[in-house]
């Protein structure tokens, strides 16, 4: 049995040591937004947070985790849908089938938690995701959209303190 | 006007017809997403259906009230369910439908809500809802005029349905976003209702024999950028595929095919897996492939890793890329099984007399789809039922599939389709997966199964781009004109393999000549004397599908670069070159020249930056491209920008049609930096997309679209931009470095200027 701590609440799971944390996630806990497509680590569309790092959660054993980690999933980016990527994403209409987007926001979303106002060579450097139906433009402009709504969010609580 | 007896009979149709908010007779229990985990933080969470809720699945009815007609279900709280029968697989085809409808409808569009019906009750209504396949940028411009009508209908019933609620003629009536006011001669004020409200009744009203569609210039959301329907649920997790899937008592199969084309399954030794952790059993599948049962897909694809499997490769084992090029290379100068695609004036007699030739030969390599989402299917099966759940671009071909491994007739199955994890042409005409996946669930009656291959079995086994050669040869006159085009493909047949019943009388696969045709939707862009295409068939055993794009893709490459050879040849700029033999193909000529004024063509790029043009006609639209790229002098190719124009005739949602001509560059790129599967001993040796790369976003060059719909016809978005990808960067890339690169993809060649 481990004990792992997933969007926030500790859980228990009882599975093989080997099974990846990305099969733990969908077929243990029923957390399906995190996606299967390589298996080996290279696509992306299985990107969750551990600590706050974008990870690859294919290639994770679960017995190489813990419970003092903390592992968010795209179920548990925000509340209602409205991560300032999500609302950036929403406004630019950013998925085409949207089966790589779970892993591409939370490669953005670690990278924005790093770096706040993003350049294009980081963007470039940090959200590697493929994408086939290739929606790159898009998410390049979400995700400099999103560090904008954040800049507002903090202008406006600024302002209002 | 409504009757009685009318009234009666169309109850009654909607009893025995009506099924669609009930069609879903085995409930269908999606995983408890969002971030409510289990209550019981402690508590072990094995997956035993605890975790499951009840909801409506995207892809079924969420109808409680009669439909107005088959395209149409309004609520009474006003919410409208436009039904779709095409397949969203990204394309915004859904959204793009749903706009048709919702025009004619003149509902609220804020209110719009989409379903998909199934392919069995299409079939058992008569096909109503016409063809579900979702090919061939097909979508929209194969179905615009019946959906319309579909919406227009539903509107009249409607309207009639409020002018008999207060006794007034239809004609007092106007309508507008849901709202129905009556307001007889010049009166101002007068009474509304909604369409909610109207809705019970419309449903009981008898259609009008005959609709009239607005006139476009008319339209206020056709042609109006609108948000897609499909993205809330895409950005936080909630949407499901079909490989997310879970049914109460679903168990997960991993397959495994014989990696030789045309081998066959020997045996396996299921004694040495049978014991590892949640293995229920292990199914031989048809007679080339064996599939592990599990309770996770995880312990399946576990014990399949782990089980001994014999092969019997048969006659396919000793194929290799080299000995797939000699068939093609023996085609190019060939006179067996040579068929026309095009052919005006004497081709041979001009290239005779030309006081200049130039010759070039150019291959174009196997692909494979590598969507996203790999190819899966649940299926469950009993004695006298089946059904299925899938993505699919073709949901008719999928029961029909299902049908045929049930081994019951099509009435007694039905397939529930899902939005697919990308598509481009894979899970269109092969259902090879849903094939699979009911075999298995055949030998487990009565259990949900779910077939999910590994990234590593969906490039073994996919129905690849075809792989063709092509040598192309161009002669000039005294004066310098071109007199003389031969174009000599030579090389794999889709149809022969997939659809032989599409091929014409004499055996031609005219699907090759795509974009050389004389006329038509894929029709050439280029007035050439004498021309002759014709393709030297030659069909390798390695399985050929529609990709994306499907022939578009290399007969664009063979066309928009050679005739950038040839206007070098003749040292003529090649805009020039183009504009000169394009005199009669105006719209192609449209966008041609959008691209190179936006381009500013003719006028010097930044230092080191040069620029590649090309134009094609394909899918009934107009697409032209100007790159913009460098090469430095390790050979290291950036693409800068591109300027790509489309004229599909009517534009339904110009957004959409950006975000289609900015991901073709990708497909399209990806195809022409990293796209090849080899094939050694039979099989192919690319097995994820560590070998198989596909382009990433440092390689993203800035796309500006220009969306130039000039009316009168309908063309299709989805495809045609992918061909002139890579004859733009290409011809980019000679006018960077001198050199002319004819096979392809690029990450084996020294690009380095000399």
């Amino acid at each position: 049995m481990t004990k792992l701590k997933i969007n926030g609440k500790l859980i228990d799971i009882d599975v093989e040591h080997s099974t990846p944390l990305l099969w733990v996630l969908r077929e243990q806990l029923g957390l399906t937004g995190t996606k299967y497509s390589c298996g080996i680590g290279v696509c992306g569309s299985c990107t969750v947070h551990i600590n706050g790092e974008a990870v690859r959660s294919c290639t994770v054993p679960v017995s190489s985790l813990s419970a003092s980690q903390d592992i968010v999933t795209i179920e548990g980016l925000s509340a209602n849908n409205n991560h300032p990527l999500q609302r950036a994403w929403k406004q630019l209409d950013v998925p085409q089938c949207g089966y790589c987007q779970p892993g591409m926001i939370m490669s953005a979303a670690a990278l924005l938690k790093n770096n706040p106002n993003p350049s294009d060579a980081d963007i470039d450097a940090n959200v590697t995701n493929i994408c086939r139906c290739g929606t790159f433009n898009r998410v390049r402009r979400g995700i400099h959209l999103a560090a904008d709504i954040n800049k507002q969010g903090i202008n406006k609580r600024g302002k209002s303190q | 006007m409504k009757r009685d007896n009318i009234k009666v009979s169309r109850r009654e149709f909607l009893i025995t017809a009506g099924t669609l908010g009930t069609g879903f007779s085995l409930g269908l229990y999606l995983p408890l997403t969002g971030c409510s985990l289990p209550s019981d933080n402690s508590s072990s969470a094995r997956l035993s259906g605890q975790n499951f809720l009840t909801q409506n699945f995207s892809g079924q009815s969420n109808a409680t009230s009669p439909e107005v007609n088959a395209w149409v279900v309004i609520e009474p709280d006003d919410t409208v369910i436009i039904r779709i029968a095409r397949s969203e697989m990204g394309q915004g085809t859904l959204t793009g439908l749903a706009q048709l409808v919702a025009e004619e409808l003149e509902c609220d569009w804020s209110k719009v809500t989409t379903e998909y019906p199934t392919p069995g009750e299409n079939l058992a209504r008569d096909k109503v809802w016409r063809s579900f396949s979702t090919g061939g940028s097909q979508g929209i411009r194969g179905s615009h005029d019946y959906v319309r009508k579909g919406g227009a209908v539903a509107r009249h019933m409607l309207m009639q349905a409020a002018a008999e609620k207060w006794g007034v003629p239809m004609a007092e009536c106007s309508v507008a976003n849901s709202v129905i006011t009556h307001l007889p001669g010049g009166r101002t004020g007068g009474r509304t209702t909604t369409y909610g409200q109207v809705a019970a009744l419309a449903a009981e009203m008898f259609p009008p024999e005959h609709i009239e569609l607005k006139n476009p210039k008319d339209w206020k959301l056709i042609g109006k950028s609108v948000k897609r329907l499909d993205t809330d649920d895409k950005l936080n997790g909630k949407q499901v595929f079909g490989a997310d899937l879970q049914l109460p008592g679903m168990l997960n199969a991993a397959i495994k095919a014989c990696p030789v084309f045309g081998g066959k399954l020997k045996s396996f030794d299921d004694v040495k897996v049978s014991k590892m952790p949640g293995v229920r059993k292990v199914v031989a599948v048809e007679d080339n492939a064996v599939a592990v049962v599990a309770d996770t897909w995880w312990q399946a694809k576990t014990a399949l890793d782990a089980l001994p499997i014999t092969w019997d490769e048969g006659p396919n084992a000793s194929m290799s890329s080299a000995s797939i090029d000699q068939m093609l290379d023996e085609g190019l100068t060939s006179s067996d099984n040579v068929f026309v695609g095009n052919q005006k004036g004497d081709v041979n007699k001009a290239l005779k007399a030309a006081v200049k030739t130039l010759e070039a030969t150019y291959r174009y390599p196997y692909q494979n789809h590598a969507t996203m989402e790999p190819m899966n299917a649940t299926a469950r099966w009993t004695k006298d039922k089946c059904e299925v759940w899938c993505p699919t671009q073709n949901a008719e071909a999928a029961l029909k599939a299902t049908a045929e491994a049930a081994g019951l007739s099509v009435k007694q199955c039905d397939v529930y389709k899902i939005h697919l994890g990308g598509g481009f042409g894979r899970r269109g005409a092969f259902h090879d997966f849903v094939t699979q996946a009911v075999a298995i669930a055949k030998q487990l009656p009565d259990t949900p199964i779910k077939l999910l291959w590994s990234r590593e079995e969906d490039m073994a086994h996919g129905h690849y781009h075809p792989i063709t050669k092509c040598k192309l040869v161009g002669g000039f006159d005294d004066k310098g004109n071109l007199s003389g085009l031969h174009v000599r493909i030579s090389g794999q047949s889709i149809l022969a393999s997939v659809n032989p019943q599409w091929m014409a009388k004499n055996g031609a696969d005219m699907f090759t000549f795509q974009g050389f045709h004389a006329e038509g939707d894929h029709a050439i862009s280029y007035s050439v004397p004498n021309l002759r295409v014709d393709h030297a068939m030659r069909n390798p055993p390695v399985p050929p599908g529609f990709w994306r794009g499907v022939n578009i893709n290399q007969n664009a490459i063979y066309m928009e670069c050679f005739i950038d050879e040839l206007a070098y040849a003749a040292a003529k700029d090649p805009l020039e070159f183009r504009r000169q033999l394009m005199r009669n193909h105006p719209k192609s000529l449209a966008v041609l020249n959008a691209v190179a004024d936006k381009a500013d063509w003719g006028k010097a790029a930044k230092k080191g930056v040069h620029r590649g043009l090309s134009v094609i006609n394909t899918f009934g639209s107009y697409v032209a491209a100007c790159a913009e790229v460098s090469v430095d002098s390790k050979g290291k190719l950036k693409i800068h920008r591109i300027v790509a124009a489309t004229d599909p005739g009517y534009a339904v949602n110009p957004q959409q049609i950006e975000a289609q001509v900015e991901g073709s560059f990708v497909f399209g790129l990806s195809a022409l930096l990293y796209g090849e599967c080899t094939i050694k001993e039979g099989a192919v040796e690319q097995s994820n997309f560590h070998n198989y790369p596909s382009m990433l976003m440092e390689e993203m060059p800035r796309v500006d679209v220009i969306v130039m719909p000039s009316g009168g016809f309908w063309g299709g978005i989805g495809e045609p931009t992918i061909a002139v990808a890579a004859p733009a960067v290409l011809n980019a890339i000679f006018a960077a470095t001198g050199k002319r690169i004819r096979q392809f993809p690029l990450k084996d060649i020294d690009l380095r200027a000399g």
